[in-house]
Order: structure tokens, then C-alpha cells, then sequence
């Protein structure tokens, strides 16, 4: 399904945001919205709860690196309406050390997907109900999809072969 | 026999896994539980972390397609597909109808190999040990044919970008169409050996029960969704390929209980058998990959005998070719459900971040909310019926 710029995707959320959208891209037919930080959890409750755009499934949160950009990371969430058969991505920057408020007062279902985040890039989640590493051992240091963090990981004991750590 | 209030009980923690057979590879379940009774389930993951998605940032486009293969191991299939669709979506070019045609037969088939491992290792750790010789017989019959699609039996690497490895040869149509109309008649003897069975009911019936509105709550996607009653698959709703042209049904339980995911494994099945045999029927003559000597590898015997071909191979496989610089998020409905990739480029060869949307991840949230209040034997059940593979899970 194509979409253009007169969709409600893009109307409707503008109208009602405005300058809270920082930028609108549509590519390859999906719509990503740029949004300031401060309205997360407004604009997701009102794509939750909105009758013409029903979010109501949050399909992934992911966490990217743009280092060495300012601000430095972005969250991603990609959404699906099951009722409307629609799909929307939504996009907050953040400097590092930044917290993003948590959306699973919203959707349950981003937990674990924000919790992957914090484990493989140190993105702060508020409000998470258990924040802790999923992947990597509790007692891990460093985060392994920063751009940053070496390939092989760092040297210690278990990883002769990893880089040695910059002091 | 001491009466029931006689027996005193305390509140105890139980690790169960990662070694455990019945927790489908490395799941490690910490159980509260106050004495058979389970209080809270908290699954603990990241046994099998391999950082696929930090190799993926270091590899070319197409040398990532054998990684997608280690994510769902038993329907490695789908993840090529999923992971070969992003691309093209990137790349913004569409593969061949013969190649639709061909990928859509792949894809069903690793979804029938999935399901028969799911309802056979189900039935094994419930103690019915016979359907899980019979499921393995017929998932024995598919490795077999992806054998002769491709010469690989579990991390096939077919999928390519810009189409399929190698086109389809006549005896594995032949092999195939009379798979697809031998497997009904199989799933009828699963049917009788599990269906009515008194034990598999007692063990499955009204356990791990969840309704349709906390499904989608908790990003629950694939088979055990639409057990809940949510009538959601992206082959239906967002058709890729040529799922628009090909009559079949999407099976819906009622109850959201183990008994009806079961079910609606067992009638994918039949409907992916159907899908097989329709794919068969409109697939015409063609190319099986598209005319783009750039993304894709000319055929092995070209090498030999042109220049041109053995200078663009020599080319893709050296430097990789050049994505234009975007994101894209494709998703395909795989066997445990919406199975994404999320590619972002920055024009180079490699990808900037491929993030796996991976659904047997997002469906093993649902354990605590299943397995409360339930018996410790009721997990066993659960976790076979959300079927996580740990390949995907872990990634």
C-alpha cells in the first residue's frame, strides 16, 4: 500500500503535534515521525487510544548508535495497528546518559524489548518496571552494540583475543 | 493420608533449565512456587547470545544470509525470506514472479518443518513419545526436499538477494506436490493419536490460558495469537510476495488455552500444504533471479565460461554492493510469528544496524502471565506450546 503525504499517518499526527514533530520521512512507503522526547507518551497514547489509528501493538523497540553524532542514540518504535492494518515508526534522539520514558504503561509488550536496549546500548528506560541487562551477565560491563565496543570484545581472562581497553 | 490443611508448604525457587530437555534448548525458568502451585515465572535468557546483530553490522549485505539461517534453526527459510525482503525493500527492486512463487513454496515448506518439530517435541515432553517418531518422519520428508532444492538440509542459505539460489528442477515439484498431498493424511494421524486423547486433553485443556486482548498488549504475534482469537497474520493482512493470490484460511481458537494453539498448528499445516499446491499451480516459466548483475551472482557455470560474470562475481564478493542510504522494516508472518528486520544504511556496503524483530522472543513474555497459578507440570505444557527456539530468542 502506498503511502503519501496526505495519509492519515502523516496528517493526523502533525495536525494534532505540530511542532512536536521534528521531522516526517516517508520511505519506501512507511512513515517514520521524529518527535521530541517530552511527548512520547503522549503522542503513544493518543496512537493507542486515536479510533482512525488504533496502534494498539507495538511491534519492536530498538535502540540504534549513531556515534560519534550529537545526540548520540535513537529509539525506535515500530508500530502496527491490527484493526487498521497500518504501520508507523517513531523516532526520539537522546544524548548519552539521557533517560527516555518507558511505554509499557502503554504496551506490555515493551518490556523486554526496552530492556534489550538498555542491555545492548545503555539507553536509560523510565518508569521500567525492572530494568535489567537480558542478554549479557548481570554483572557485564560495558554495552556490546555501541559502536564503540570492539568486535571481538575486550580482553580479559575468558577472551585472550579481544582488544585491550582503552583507559 | 494427612487432610489437605495438614500439609504444610513454604514458598521455595526453582531453577529449572538451561540444561533441562523439555525447556527447548537453553531457556533457564526461575519458578516461584509455594508447593506444586506456581507463583511467579521468570523466564532468564541470553544463554546462546551470539551478537548477531553487532556481526551484521560488520559484514556485507549478502553475507549475513547464513547468519539469518542460525536465528530460527527449524525454519531457517523464513528468516532468509524476511531478511532478503528488507533488502530489496532497501534496495527498492522486486524479484521475479517464478522467484515469489519459488520463495513462497520455501517458506511453507520450513513452516510445515517448524510445526512438526513444535507438536512433536509438545507431544514428547507431555509423554507421548510415538508422535514425535511420526513428526520426525515427515519433517524428515521436507529436509529431503529442501536437499534437493538446494543441497542443504537445515541452514539452507537459499534465499538470495535479487531471488533464489538455484530454480526449481521438475522431480522436486513431482516430490513436492505429492508431499503436499501426503501430509493431511499424516496430520489425521496425529489427530487420532492426540486430539481426543484423554491425557494430552487433561494436560492442555484451559492451561495457560490467555485472552486476545493481553496478547496484543504483550506483543504476542503468530499461532499462539491467534489461539487467543486474534485474527491478525501479516501473510493475510500485509501480503508479501504473492499471498494475495493464493486462496487459504487463517485458523482462530477460542479459548487461548494450550489445547488451541495446538489446533491451530495443526490446521497451518493443512493450510500451508493447500498454499504448496497452489503455488505449483500459478508458477510461471522465468528467471529465478532478476537481471541485476550488480546485487547478484551470475550462475556457477557462467564464471566458467564468460568474463563479464566472473568480474561482477569477483566484484559482489570482494566489495559487496552499495545500499542506498535509508531504513527500511520488512516482516514476514514466519512459523512462531511476525519475524522483522529493521535495516538501517548509510549508502556503504554494510549495514549501519540490522535490528531482528524476533517473535519467539516477544511470545516467551507471555510466560508469566500463563503459567500463574498453574502447576509446576502446566509449564512444561506452556513452553512447548509457545514453541521458542533459542536460536531466535538469543540471537
Amino acid at each position: 500500500m502506498a503511502v503519501g503525504p496526505d495519509s492519515i499517518l502523516v496528517k493526523n499526527i502533525r495536525e494534532k503535534f505540530g511542532q512536536a514533530i521534528l521531522d516526517t520521512v516517508i520511505f519506501r512507503d512507511a512513515v517514520s515521525h521524529l518527535i521530541k522526547k517530552d511527548i512520547l507518551i503522549e503522542i503513544c497514547s493518543f496512537l493507542k487510544e486515536d479510533p482512525a489509528l488504533q496502534f494498539n501493538f507495538l511491534s519492536d523497540v530498538v535502540g540504534s548508535d549513531y556515534y560519534p553524532q550529537n545526540p548520540r542514540f535513537e529509539v525506535v518504535y515500530h508500530l502496527y495497528s491490527i484493526p487498521q492494518r497500518h504501520r508507523l515508526r517513531l523516532k526520539v534522539k537522546i544524548e548519552e546518559e539521557e533517560a527516555v520514558p518507558s511505554v509499557t504503561s502503554i504496551w506490555k509488550g515493551a518490556d523486554w524489548a526496552e530492556r534489550e536496549a538498555y542491555d545492548m546500548f545503555g539507553i536509560e528506560f523510565e518508569g521500567h518496571p525492572d530494568l535489567r541487562r537480558i542478554y549479557m551477565p548481570q554483572d557485564w560491563e560495558g554495552f556490546p552494540l555501541r559502536k564503540d565496543y570492539p568486535l571481538k570484545g575486550y580482553k580479559d581472562r575468558y577472551n585472550p583475543y579481544g582488544e585491550e581497553k582503552k583507559s | 493420608m494427612a487432610e489437605k490443611e495438614d500439609i504444610i508448604t513454604k514458598e521455595i525457587t526453582l531453577s529449572m533449565g538451561p540444561q533441562h530437555p523439555s525447556t527447548h534448548g537453553v531457556l533457564h525458568l526461575l519458578l516461584d512456587m509455594k508447593g506444586e502451585t506456581i507463583l511467579k515465572a521468570d523466564p532468564d535468557i541470553g544463554y546462546l547470545h551470539r551478537g548477531t546483530e553487532k556481526i551484521a553490522e560488520n559484514l556485507f549485505y549478502h553475507q549475513f544470509v547464513p547468519y539469518t539461517d542460525r536465528l530460527d534453526y527449524m525454519a531457517a527459510m523464513s528468516n532468509n525470506l524476511a531478511y532478503v525482503l528488507a533488502v530489496e525493500k532497501l534496495l527498492g527492486i522486486e524479484v521475479t514472479e517464478r522467484a515469489k512463487y519459488i520463495r513462497v513454496i520455501a517458506a511453507e515448506l520450513s513452516r510445515i518443518a517448524g510445526h512438526l518439530l513444535c507438536i512433536g517435541a509438545w507431544a514428547l515432553d507431555l509423554g507421548a513419545m510415538t508422535v514425535l517418531l511420526y513428526a520426525f518422519r515427515e519433517r524428515e520428508m521436507v529436509l529431503d526436499l529442501f536437499e534437493m532444492l538446494c543441497g542443504a538440509r537445515m541452514t539452507l542459505n537459499y534465499l538470495r538477494i535479487g531471488g533464489v539460489r538455484y530454480d526449481v528442477q521438475p522431480l522436486f515439484k513431482e516430490k513436492c506436490l505429492e508431499f503436499a498431498e501426503l501430509l493431511p493424511t499424516r496430520i489425521k494421524d496425529y489427530e487420532q493419536l492426540l486430539t481426543d486423547n484423554r491425557i494430552w486433553l487433561k494436560r492442555n485443556k484451559d492451561v495457560g490460558v490467555m485472552t486476545a486482548e493481553e496478547a496484543i498488549n504483550l506483543s504476542i504475534s503468530g499461532p499462539v495469537a491467534r489461539a487467543s482469537g486474534v485474527k491478525w497474520d501479516i501473510r493475510k493482512d500485509e501480503p508479501y510476495l504473492v499471498y494475495d493470490r493464493i486462496n487459504f484460511d487463517i485458523p482462530v481458537g477460542e479459548n487461548g488455552d494450550c489445547f488451541d494453539r495446538y489446533i491451530v498448528r495443526l490446521e497451518e499445516m493443512r493450510q500451508s500444504a493447500k498454499i504448496i499446491k497452489q503455488a505449483f499451480e500459478q508458477m510461471p516459466d522465468g528467471k529465478p533471479c532478476i537481471d541485476m548483475p550488480d546485487v547478484v551472482l551470475p550462475p556457477r557455470k557462467d564464471i566458467e565460461t564468460n568474463m563479464e560474470a566472473l568480474i561482477h562475481h569477483f566484484k559482489i564478493i570482494s566489495h559487496g554492493f552499495k545500499v542506498p542510504k535509508g531504513e527500511a522494516y520488512a516482516c514476514v508472518e514466519s512459523p512462531k510469528g511476525e519475524l522483522g528486520f529493521y535495516i538501517v544504511s548509510d549508502g556503504s556496503e554494510r549495514p549501519f544496524r540490522v535490528k531482528i524483530r524476533a517473535p519467539s522472543f516477544a511470545n516467551l513474555q507471555a510466560t508469566n502471565l500463563m503459567c500463574k497459578g498453574g502447576y509446576l507440570a502446566d509449564v512444561i505444557a506452556i513452553v512447548s506450546s509457545l514453541d521458542p527456539v533459542f536460536g531466535e530468542v538469543d540471537k
